[in-house]
């Protein structure tokens, strides 16, 4: 039973490399399209910056209660800034907005792909002359990397200004004192971990996404059980290539 | 494949110099496969000739679909050989296969539309997506072919505003808008009322005979088998009819029954309403 559990779970492994490398090819030759890619760009980035805001936000209001008591024990509150911006910058702001991605982005692409599969268009794509991948894939792949690092960069920007209000409102800090301890906490490495790590992440999302959407079998039921796969497999991609992102990282930039 | 293609649909002169009357179109040669451990199809040959309609037959879970697919290379043969328009199929990459599938039309069941699209964006699908076809002609085309199958109407529309019989139509439209040489036809008129089904047979006789394509119907609705096989399409001045065909009309609709992977029956209407085998006079009754 175990053996046939490993047998599965590296012919998935195997699917999900030839899949992301047969959309990394068709990125770089013809025919691209552009106007889907667009219209991703839209779906995934502008449509998802309503969750992003309020994810951030609260991100960083609850970061600066939490990490407000703790300081306290030190005497340190004034320090909050640079807590809220260094956690958020570095950790929480790409990791949060890719977990909030996946439940909104992961699950609709694989649900989308899922339904296009079981009634048969994915078929009539192939029987029409487009290549699935190319029509598909490589626009919600990129877009999906395009826009994860835009996302974390709002999600970022409201966390640190929902820090700074609870930081003010709450704890009594003086709002130079967190603006000047964040901008003190902050440098350009973090900077750059912000910035590379969602573009990763923003990959393993939108191509778990596709590779179990493509896959689905089983009619509308099959269709539902691709969304919850597409969305647990996604979160703990999240979680595990965040990991090893950060250890690389900062083996290479720090 | 080399040679003139005339205006947006790109069909090859010299293709159908070489396919000329009498030449196959589709010839499957020993074909079997099997989905992990049940056997689809075992033992499969039949040659399809140019303008000539193949009516294959079977239960549910004959392995009807699946010929189709192995035609457009969706699926790949365990063993034997598939020729379509000169090609093998069974050994090209998808790349390859894309060249291939540009001069075969697909109905699939349920009429496959994309529905993110409107109607207009599914018929000339393939059109638009040929940045070669000036964008006048392919919306030329896709209003010549909705004018064909009676749907001009309905260019603007969204699949999900489409009845049942609809969709197949405007399915059976996308599939010759690019004028392929053989049309694919995977049960188009099942879950259809009669007059909607009689609506679909129709459209079918009249791509047969009036743009002269190759077709292959998978169905098990008898009654449209017989239908298409005995019926043409005749221009009367500006009017297309559908009638009952001449003798030799019919003897180029063939019928195929699949059973057990294999084919139990190969004939025309006459032999098969003539057939003494008890399966088959099951499946007639």
């Amino acid at each position: 039973m175990v053996a046939t559990w490993v047998k599965r779970a590296l012919l998935e492994v195997q699917g999900y490399v030839l899949l992301s490398a047969e959309a990394a090819r068709a990125t770089f030759t013809r025919p691209f399209y552009a106007r889907e890619f667009v219209e991703q760009l839209d779906a995934i980035g502008v449509g998802s910056l309503v969750v992003v805001l309020l994810t951030g936000l609260f991100t960083g209001a609850v970061l600066a209660l939490q990490s407000g008591l703790t300081l306290d024990q030190f005497g340190a509150r004034a320090l909050v800034g640079r807590l809220v911006g260094s956690t958020m910058v570095k950790e929480l702001g790409p990791v949060l907005t890719a977990l909030m991605l996946t439940g909104r982005v992961g699950s609709g692409i694989a649900a989308e792909l899922g339904s296009m599969g079981v009634t048969e268009q994915l078929n009539a794509l192939r029987a029409l002359g487009t290549d699935p991948v190319r029509k598909l894939v490589v626009p919600r792949v990129l877009a999906g990397v395009t826009m994860m690092p835009v996302l974390t960069v709002v999600s970022d920007t409201v966390g640190v200004l929902g820090g700074g209000l609870i930081a003010v409102w709450e704890l009594g800090v003086s709002p130079n004192a967190y603006w000047q301890s964040l901008l003190d906490g902050l440098i350009i490495e973090d900077i750059w971990m912000g910035l590379i790590k969602p573009i990763f992440l923003g990959f393993v999302i939108t191509t778990i996404g596709c590779y179990v959407g493509l896959g689905v079998r089983g009619g509308t039921q099959g269709v539902g059980r691709a969304t919850t796969r597409a969305v647990v497999a996604a979160s703990v991609a999240v979680l595990a290539v965040d990991y090893f992102v950060t250890k690389a990282l900062v083996t290479l930039i720090y | 494949m080399s040679g003139e293609t005339d205006s947006s649909t790109s069909r090859e002169i010299t293709l159908d110099e070489a396919l000329g009357p009498g030449s196959p179109v589709a010839v499957f040669d020993h074909v079997a496969l099997a989905f992990d451990d049940v056997t689809v199809l075992r033992d499969l040959s039949f040659t399809l000739i140019k303008g000539h309609t193949k009516l294959i037959l079977g239960a549910s879970g004959s392995g009807k679909s699946t010929i189709l697919k192995l035609m457009l290379g969706l699926l790949m043969p365990d063993s034997g050989v598939v020729w379509i328009n000169g090609e093998r199929v069974d050994q090209l990459d998808e790349q390859r296969l894309l060249a291939v599938r540009d001069d075969i039309g697909m109905v699939f069941q349920e009429g496959a539309l994309f529905d993110s699209l409107t109607v207009r964006e599914n018929v000339g699908f393939k059109l638009y997506e040929n940045r070669a076809v000036p964008l006048e002609d392919a919306d030329r085309r896709v209003e010549e072919v909705l004018g064909f199958i009676g749907l001009t109407e309905y260019v603007d529309r969204m699949p999900s505003d489409l009845s049942g019989g609809q969709r197949r139509r405007v399915s059976i439209a996308r599939a010759m808008a690019t004028k392929p040489r053989l049309l694919l036809y995977d049960e188009p008129t099942t879950g259809l009322d009669p007059i909607t089904a009689s609506t679909v047979d129709d459209e079918i006789i009249k791509l047969r005979d009036l743009e002269d394509v190759s077709s292959i119907v998978v169905t098990h609705q008898l009654r449209d088998a017989f239908y298409i096989a005995t019926h043409a399409a005749v221009r009367d001045r500006r009017e297309v009819r559908i009638v009952p065909a001449e003798t030799g009309k019919v003897r180029q609709a063939e019928f195929i029954m699949l059973r057990d992977g294999l084919i139990s029956f190969e004939g025309t209407a006459a032999e098969l309403r003539a057939s003494s085998d008890p399966y088959l006079r099951t499946f007639l009754t």
